[in-house]
């Protein structure tokens, strides 16, 4: 039995016991539901096997909701543990498991797949691709990411969660204060889903750089596609660090070697500058996409092209550049002397021109427009003064000898939730709403969306404007408890009520999900917002082709100029189109993953030898295999496209 | 299959040999970057050796030099083999594609043959973040090199199976960028590892 | 939108009167070092309060003069590129505020990274603190005493901080005193600080170091040089004396309450100062002089024990 030991969660509580409970029951629901609707096939062969980037983008999509409840539910139990002093809510053990999931989750596993879910839907269209470079790759992409992520959220009822943090700072992650499987979770599950984003980054650079419409040059390119562009390109060099950061990091703890260790020569600052040199570059792959949304969503409802179109894209060049270079600035108080920490300010600092610029392109974009106040727009706009909060407590942590001050307290929590909140969830939660139609053929509703809003929006300045507050007075991040004497209690029961805002803000968005998939009108057009970009060009749903002849373009906004100008897109014959076989390998593959980090995270070397192989043995089966896709014939195109070339027509 | 032009070599026959290639040209850029990072932290820790030996005390030169050797003559029979590609002349693409691989399973033999004499001095995996580092970096670029030999091997498989076709030949290119990108990883093990460590 | 501002302003007065009620403990100093960062702070704030107003400023104007339902219908946007002028503008004002906060960064960090102003010419104190899960120890070499938990610091004087760690990264703040920094295992790291007032003061450890993170706090008190003196004799009178295995047992993860003793660990158990880990070229190149200024002070020490 003692085999099975490793298995058990080292502090169980009755809350972990019910997610069990939960988990097992939702399991046995899910396969009864397919069973009894008869639909294991479609799900096989519509989504598990598709390399469809359409597909792949809504089931990324589906994935960063559940997580994003998942950690949000982490957030709330940390804010309820804090909301009173002395609470007795969670142990120490328990909150500090909660805090590094909440971290985790909503950064690798929430954050990362929602832009991979609008890069993935949106940029193929935006461009005039049929798909990605490399359908296949893509498809494995998403299910490593996938299999890491459940992989990571089995954490906590086989083996225990992660307790170290989201930085994981070593010599605290080592075997020697982290006993548990926890931190091997952590090294593991972020392992195999940072391989999933790494070969995302390639293919979206090839696909990019290769399958753009004729036409289409690189200053023509919309917003999106170029910040998904540079964000990729961030993704290709930094990744390889944390790849290798995570690798050393599992040498350590599954195999005792010593790299970060306290004892025989292992250094622990080494840890934190490599988990900063990818992290720091992170924090840009996941705000550039950010920022392209925002310039597509206020260009589109401002009915206004976007303004320094060329500045913008030099600022996001810059920005991608600069956050190689201002690693340092998350350790400050490492001791490494006034002078580089000197020039780390100001590189930091730096950041903030480029940024400012784009701010003010927004603002100078909406000037003389027409502006809209529609859901997306509403995030767009919230995004700007509350982000400005954000950016400005940046340049101020960024300040170092101030930061020796904001360092590990409160005030660092308060701002890069105003710069994440804002710059990431608003900006996701902007893009899911406007290409929504396009995704799924209706609209949401705009009067629970724009509760919604205000709920977000508000919810986030009363959970966190107050922590700028506790964090001046000595209240460090990541403390469990407080006693009263500290008087920091007011202020986090403040947070709390914020929390429970932007709580009731989520679950609004989940009820406006049901109520307009029952109730919306299916008759919406192919263009319900009047966009400016091609993407609006497909019919809706988007057929599985995405354009029926290739798109010729001129400009920056090709469906805008079709619109006003009628500068012709769609010209010349319908030809037979090449699409790519489906293929169950990428799911297969992923899961033998999730088998191997499992072996691996328990140390069970027979198991992770047999997997190992497993894996190279799928690589095999895709070298030799022959696959060379199938055509779609020219008869069936225009059966399909019949009804849309009218509207088109129309439309025109 | 896609439209073939005839004017370019057969590994850049269609656009979507293209796009691979290319693809892995940006493959090749994270690499370097995961190259990069490891030299990084082993030029950091280099000195760490705790109670453990320095690498001045455990580094061999012969085997090392035979490594070298092997894998440069390698990165050139590979070159050769795709050389004999694009003259479309099969056979000799495959016999010094083959003296690649063996080069490469000689290039291996000797590094087990190393690692097992580290663990055997007292240099193992867990005696100091020196010897950590120092197996992990070449631990990760002989775990390259055993890729490699699998590819490799299928390649030839399928080159003998279905003949010098778009398909394979942009395979086989790939695979020699591949292969070039392991040795010039290799100079610089040698040079900054190894040679660095003995003098 | 109206509805927004007017709640944010509420949020906002609400905090002005909260904070109003005790300082915070950060904008409160009692020490040189701690009032050049409350400086540096409040310059910050007033700077970045000009970039907020203007930022909410503009956008209040655009979005409210430039909504659909206050245009006519057949209202046409233009087509505007942009406008080199007004770009060059909005590079140029942000350049400006940075090169200004890069001055007063760049002045400051020297400043609270040196003995501080107006005690350049006087000893430090030296205090070597270090972390053990989840405890501080002081030690005094000079003074040859140690506590736990808790710090006594003379007024007026300027004080050396030496950190280290027993376990994982922690880092020393004394947020009244001065900024934080970290305690590590394999390497020291000196922190400046002095105390102008006399008082209690909270210190603790602000980086996460596991299960007892919370409670990793300390006590600080600064009083009177004289004051300080009569305890450092009073603690070496009758204090016990500090053992190998005592420390042995100190160490032992756990909370521990305040203790004293007479000695110190360093003897014993020496800092991680340049031998460390046969590492000879990672840092001590910038603290290389200061080590062997503490290895004196721990040699000197010994010989009078």
């Amino acid at each position: 039995m003692d085999y099975f030991d490793r298995f058990a969660i080292p502090h169980p509580s009755p809350a972990i016991y019910a997610s069990m409970v939960a988990i097992g029951l939702t399991m046995i629901a899910i396969v009864i539901g397919l069973t009894y609707f008869k639909k294991w096939g479609y799900l096989w062969s519509e989504w598990l096997t598709t390399v469809d980037h359409k597909r792949i983008g809504i089931m990324y999509l589906i994935a960063a909701l559940l997580m994003l409840f998942r950690g949000g539910v982490d957030a709330l139990m940390m804010r309820a543990q804090t909301a009173v002093p002395d609470n007795k809510l969670l142990d120490a053990q328990h909150y500090n498991e909660v805090f590094t999931t909440h971290g985790v989750v909503m950064i690798i596993f929430m954050a990362m797949p929602f832009i991979y879910a609008l890069m993935n839907f949106v940029v193929p269209l935006q461009i005039g691709a049929r798909d990605v470079a490399f359908p296949r790759l893509n498809a494995l992409s998403f299910w490593l990411f996938f299999m890491g992520a459940m992989l990571f959220n089995i954490s906590f009822v086989i083996g225990g969660s992660p307790d170290a943090g989201w930085t994981s700072y070593f010599p605290l992650a080592g075997n020697d204060f982290s006993q548990s499987v926890g931190t091997n979770y952590y090294m593991l599950s972020i392992q195999i889903a940072g391989i999933g984003t790494l070969i995302s980054g390639i293919n979206f650079i090839t696909t990019i750089f290769r399958m753009r419409a004729p036409g289409m040059k690189l200053m023509k390119m919309p917003m999106f596609t170029w910040t998904t562009l540079i964000t990729n390109a961030i993704v290709v060099f930094a990744f390889p660090v944390l790849t290798i950061a995570l690798l050393l990091g599992t040498m350590d703890r599954l195999f005792g070697a010593h790299i970060f260790s306290m004892t025989n020569g292992g250094m622990d600052m080494l840890w934190a500058n490599l988990f900063w040199v990818w992290g720091h570059p992170e924090v840009y792959i996941l705000i550039l996409p950010a920022f392209g949304i925002y310039s597509e969503v206020i260009s589109t409802f401002s009915r206004r092209n976007l303004y320094g179109y060329k500045s913008m894209v030099a600022s996001i060049v810059i920005i991608s550049f600069f956050s190689f270079l201002v690693w340092m600035h998350h350790f400050y108080t490492m001791g490494q002397g006034p002078l580089s920490n000197s020039i780390f300010s100001i590189t930091t600092m730096a950041i903030a021109i480029p940024t400012g610029i784009k701010i003010f392109n927004w603002l100078l974009t909406m000037r003389k427009g027409k502006i809209k106040f529609t859901v997306p727009m509403l995030y767009s706009v919230g995004f700007i003064p509350i982000f400005t909060i954000g950016g400005v407590t940046g340049v101020m942590l960024g300040m170092a000898s101030a930061d020796y001050q904001y360092h590990n307290t409160m005030f660092l929590v308060a701002h890069f939730h105003y710069t994440i909140i804002p710059g990431v969830v608003f900006a996701m939660l902007a893009g899911l709403t406007y290409w929504w139609p396009k995704m799924f053929g209706f609209m949401l509703s705009e009067r629970i969306g724009k509760w919604a809003f205000w709920f977000i929006a508000i919810g986030t300045n009363v959970a966190f404007f107050p922590m700028f507050f506790t964090g001046l007075d000595g209240q460090a991040r990541r403390m469990y408890t407080y006693s009263e004497a500290t008087g920091f209690g007011p202020l986090n029961m403040l947070s709390f009520v914020g929390a429970i805002g932007l709580a009731i803000g989520f679950a609004l968005i989940v009820y406006n999900i049901y109520y307009s998939v029952r109730y919306a009108s299916r008759d919406i057009g192919s263009d319900p917002w009047d966009a400016r970009t091609l993407e609006w060009a497909t019919q809706t749903p988007v057929q599985s082709y995405n354009f029926a002849r290739t798109p010729q373009v001129d400009s920056i906004e090709a469906l805008w100029d079709l619109k006003r100008n009628g500068k012709p897109v769609f010209q010349g014959e319908i030809e037979k189109i090449h699409m790519p076989n489906s293929s169950g390998m990428p799911f297969i593959m992923s899961c033998i993953f999730f088998a191997w980090g499992f072996s691996l995270i328990f140390s069970m070397w027979i198991p992770a030898i047999i997997t190992t192989i497993a894996i190279f043995a799928c690589m095999a089966h895709r070298s030799f295999e022959k696959d060379d896709g199938h055509y779609i014939s020219v008869e069936e195109i225009k059966a399909t496209e019949k009804d849309w070339e009218v509207l088109n027509d129309e439309n025109r | 299959m896609m439209k073939i032009d005839n004017s370019l070599p057969l590994e850049y026959a269609n656009e979507q040999n293209k796009m691979n290639i290319f693809g892995f040209w940006i493959f090749i850029g994270a690499e370097v970057m995961l190259f990069a990072t490891l030299f990084a932290t082993y030029f950091t820790l280099e000195h760490r050796v705790g109670n453990g030996p320095a690498g001045a005390e455990i580094f061999e030169l012969t085997p090392v030099l035979i490594e070298t050797l092997v894998l440069l003559t390698s990165s050139f029979t590979i070159g050769l083999a795709m050389n004999a590609m694009r003259l479309g002349k099969k056979n000799a693409m495959l016999t010094f594609f083959s003296i690649t691989l063996l080069l490469g399973l000689v290039f291996l033999g000797v590094e087990i043959y190393e690692f097992t004499h580290y663990a055997s001095i007292g240099a193992g995996l867990q005696v100091s973040a020196f010897t950590g580092i120092l197996l992990t970096t070449l631990g990760t670029h002989g775990a390259h090199v055993t890729v490699g030999l699998f590819w490799g091997l299928f390649i030839i498989m399928q080159v003998k199976k279905h003949g010098l076709t778009p398909k394979t030949a942009n395979k086989s290119f790939i695979f020699s960028l591949y292969w070039h990108f392991l040795d010039i990883v290799w100079i610089f093990i040698f040079s900054f590892i190894y040679l660095k460590g003995m003098m | 939108m109206i509805k927004k501002w007017s709640f944010l302003s509420l949020v906002v007065g609400l905090f002005a009167i909260l904070a109003g009620c005790e300082p915070l403990l950060v904008l409160d100093p009692k020490g040189p070092q701690a009032e050049t960062t409350a400086n540096v702070i409040w310059i910050s704030i007033a700077t970045m309060a000009i970039v907020v107003a203007a930022v909410f400023g503009l956008m209040a104007y655009v979005v409210f003069k430039y909504r659909a339902s206050k245009q006519s219908e057949d209202y046409e946007p233009p087509h505007i590129e942009g406008n080199p002028i007004i770009e060059t503008i909005i590079v140029a004002i942000p350049v400006i505020i940075i090169i200004f906060l890069s001055i007063v960064t760049v002045k400051s960090t020297y400043e609270v990274e040196a003995t501080p102003k107006g005690y350049e010419d006087q000893k430090p104190l030296i205090v070597y603190a270090s972390s053990s899960d989840w405890k501080w120890h002081f030690s005094y070499p000079e003074e040859n005493i140690e506590t736990v938990n808790y710090l006594y610091i003379p007024t007026d004087r300027a004080l050396e901080f030496r950190l280290y760690s027993y376990g994982p990264i922690t880092s020393f703040w004394i947020p009244q005193l001065g900024g934080q920094k970290y305690a590590m295992s394999d390497m020291i790291t000196t922190l400046h600080l002095a105390a102008d007032v006399p008082g209690e003061y909270m210190g603790r450890n602000a980086n996460f170091s596991g299960k007892g993170f919370a409670e990793n706090i300390f006590h600080v008190k600064a009083m009177s040089p004289e004051e300080f003196d009569k305890w450092v004799e009073d603690v070496k009178a009758n204090a016990e004396p500090l053992t190998e295995e005592k420390f042995d047992e100190l160490l032992k993860p756990g909370h521990l309450g305040q203790l004293t003793f007479s000695g110190t660990h360093l003897g014993f158990l020496p800092p991680p100062e340049g031998h460390h880990h046969g590492s000879h070229e990672t840092n001590d190149d910038e603290h290389g002089s200061e080590h062997a200024h503490a290895h004196e002070d721990v040699d000197t020490d010994h010989s009078g024990h």
